[in-house]
């Protein structure tokens, strides 16, 4: 601007000049009109700051994790619209999603000509309360095997018997709770019966009788409600004795039912 | 003299009358041979010609063992044998013309000549006293093991006149193996001409456990012990062996698809020849009927599962139907091998005892006395007589072996304080048995003669049950 009023000036004395030395020649006329006020250009008048008409976030109340929308439109003469916390620059007038995980208050910065405005909307989050926290993981199951070794006792036989005697009855009225709590968490198995016999009697008779006392066994457990097609029964005879001692403690060991998964 | 032996007479009834409840019946029929007594015979160590001498330890155990266990033939020992023994026909020697026997000056016996083992009066004269002297010698001839093998009647004078047998017998291995082979054909040829059956060519078929609860297999062997093999494989339970009357099939039970169902295999070759086992938990204890065509076992089949019953079916199991139909145990059923007659044993009364029905199941009657537990019914070729296992007169599980003449019910004890005797199977020749005893500790299969003499262990290694012996 400075400059200008220089340049003003020199040209307008210049003129001046000019028309003095073509005037002084010749006989004094009339004086000319005074020269017109040098041309001076009016400063172009100052643009306004643009102005930001509108910028709201919706909704302004979230819970962590929901989002929201923030919209903003700026008006006027505008070179430069950013939003921060990482929006960066943005058109004039637009829209953004976002998911603030705390409760954040947005600046708009417009930028023209005319100046800055600025501009703000808050996001409220609130944080739920969290989720209860996942049950603890139920201890590694028992296998089939475990759970017959367990929780289901042998029952025992008096000699060439079959009967079920009461410590039998008692012992098998147990089994069978035990059974069908095993069979209802392995819904594929059948459960084998097995039949011994002490070592006196013939191994071939033995066959049939360990067979007669798994039999009964199983009878025994059906009735007790436990499923007849999920209970398999086999008889070893005097094949598998528990002890080898010829004593009747031992001989009583071996009068035996037992139950074991089924072979393959 | 005559009063001592008036007395001996005398303590001899005595003692005869004090064994008294058990009838003798049964034992004489069946090993007296046709003659009376048994008829003495030599048999001189047979030597081999060169290479074939390597071979005689065996050829000399089996010859001799096999006329001694045929029970129709006693064997003379050889320490009265002469020194000199003949091994062929020709070095036999003519003694000269009998002469006044010889005094000394005073009047003392000398012993008269003989011909040092060269004259047939030396084995038949005292003390060797023999009716009939085996010899001859073997060879190695164009890598043949050639056995030379004669058999003299000792009665009839001269050997021109004494020959019976007078053979050459080829083997075919130049072995041990091939040495007793001959051994026994030639034993097979002796005994047979005094009414014996020769062992030779049966088999003993068993159970073999190698260590205690480990897996149970079938396995065979010679009579002798010899040739053991395996002819199961099925790493399980296998028992319960029964052998065709003419020796080419074997039925058993395994374990091996679960639960205790039936096989029967052919022998040779070894070959599953299929059978059908019914639905049940249990069928077991095959045998076949005589004529080899349908087996008759024992099975829970048809039943609630309290039935143990006793069936026939075809050879491969079709056609079944049952035979018993009590609400007891019956098992081990075994067929007359004359037809017509079913044994076997029973828990209907109590304690398991043998009956014994005819063909359709009808007819039943006990043969057992009804003490103690009778089990495993074995026939005799004859038909007429069994071999069982009886706890009588010891605690239960303490079985011993029992023959019982059918008929007339009567029965000898054949093995006597001596561990548990059990599952006795008679021999072809029906005059041995084989039996299984835990006499050492550990269970074994042994034979003996049908007097209960002449035990031999046959088994050594691991645990062996269950004998059945058959062609």
């Amino acid at each position: 601007m400075f400059l200008r009023k220089r340049t003003i000036t020199t040209v307008g004395l210049a003129v001046l000049l000019a028309m003095f030395a073509a005037g002084c020649k010749k006989k004094v006329p009339a004086p000319p009109p005074p020269p017109p006020p040098p041309k001076v250009e009016a400063p172009a008048p100052k643009p306004a700051a643009p102005t930001v008409a509108q910028f709201s976030a919706e909704p302004s109340a979230i819970q962590r994790g929901q989002s929201s929308t923030l919209r903003w439109e700026v008006t006027g003469e505008v070179t430069n619209v950013s939003i921060d916390q990482t929006i960066g620059v943005v058109q004039s007038t637009g829209s953004r999603r976002v998911l603030p995980n705390d409760s954040t208050t947005y600046t708009l910065t417009a930028t023209g000509p005319g100046g800055t405005t600025t501009a703000s909307a808050t996001i409220t989050v609130t944080v739920p309360p969290p989720p209860p926290p996942p049950p603890p993981p139920p201890p590694p199951a028992k296998t089939i095997v475990e759970r017959l070794s367990s929780d289901v006792q042998d029952a025992y036989f008096d000699y060439d018997k079959s009967d079920i005697r009461g410590d039998a009855q008692a012992a098998l009225t147990q089994d069978a709770s035990a059974l069908k709590s095993i069979l209802a968490d392995f819904p594929n198995a059948t459960i084998s019966v097995e039949g011994h016999c002490d070592e006196r009697g013939s191994a071939e008779y033995n066959l049939g009788l360990g067979d007669r006392r798994a039999s009964a066994a199983k009878d025994f457990l059906v009735q007790l409600g436990v499923p007849a097609d999920r209970l398999k029964t086999i008889s070893y005879g005097k094949e598998r004795p528990v002890c080898t001692e010829q004593d009747e403690s031992c001989w009583q060991k071996n009068r035996r039912v037992h139950f074991s998964p089924p072979q393959q | 003299m005559k009063r001592l032996a008036w007395i001996a007479l005398a303590v001899a009834g005595a003692l005869a009358a004090l064994s008294g409840q058990e009838k003798e019946k049964a034992t004489i029929d069946i090993i007296k041979p046709p003659g009376g007594h048994k008829l003495r015979i030599a048999i001189p160590e047979f030597r081999g010609s060169g290479a074939a001498q390597s071979f005689m330890g065996a050829f000399n155990e089996t010859l001799r063992g096999d006329v001694k266990n045929s029970g129709v033939l006693e064997v003379v020992p050889d320490t009265m044998y002469p020194k000199t023994i003949p091994q062929q026909p020709s070095d036999f020697r003519q003694p000269p013309p009998v002469v006044e026997t010889p005094r000394s000056r005073r009047d003392e016996l000398v012993a008269p000549p003989n011909g040092g083992g060269l004259w047939m009066t030396d084995w038949s004269g005292p003390p060797v006293t023999a009716g009939y002297l085996a010899f001859g010698y073997t060879a190695v001839v164009n890598n043949v093991l050639v056995l030379y093998g004669y058999l003299y009647d000792l009665s009839r004078g001269t050997p021109a006149n004494a020959q019976v047998i007078g053979k050459q017998y080829l083997a075919s291995s130049v072995d041990d193996a091939g040495a007793r082979q001959v051994a026994h054909q030639f034993a097979a040829d002796i005994v047979t001409l005094f009414g014996g059956k020769s062992l030779f060519g049966s088999h003993i078929y068993y159970v073999h456990q190698a260590g205690f609860r480990g897996p149970k297999e079938i396995w065979a062997m010679d009579p002798d012990g010899k040739n053991q093999r395996p002819i199961t494989h099925y790493s399980s339970l296998t028992i319960e062996p029964s052998v065709s009357p003419d020796g080419s099939k074997i039925a058993f039970t395994s374990y091996t698809k679960g639960r205790p169902a039936i096989f029967v295999f052919s022998v040779n070759p070894v070959r599953n020849l299929g059978f059908y086992n019914q639905d049940a938990s249990m069928n077991a204890q095959p045998s076949f009927t005589p004529d080899g065509k349908q087996i008759v076992y024992s099975s829970t089949a048809g039943s609630s599962g309290q039935l143990c019953r006793i069936f026939i079916a075809n050879l491969d199991g079709s056609g079944f139907r049952p035979l018993t139909s009590s609400r007891f145990i019956d098992t081990e059923p075994k067929v007359n091998p004359k037809g017509g007659t079913i044994v076997f044993s029973s828990g209907r009364s109590g304690p398991e005892q043998i009956y014994m029905m005819n063909m359709d199941g009808a007819d039943i009657e006990r043969l057992s006395e009804g003490s103690g537990e009778a089990s495993n019914p074995s026939w005799n070729p004859d038909g007429q007589h069994i071999a069982f296992a009886w706890t009588r007169g010891y605690a239960a599980g303490q079985f011993n072996v029992f023959t019982m003449d059918v008929a007339s019910r009567s029965y000898v004890q054949l093995t006597h304080d001596e561990g548990k005797n059990e599952n006795p199977s008679w021999a072809p020749d029906g005059v041995h048995l084989a039996f299984m005893s835990n006499r050492t500790g550990r269970e074994q299969i042994y034979t003996m003669l049908a007097d209960g003499s002449q035990v031999q262990q046959l088994t050594h290694d691991g645990l062996n049950f269950s004998p059945a012996w058959g062609q």
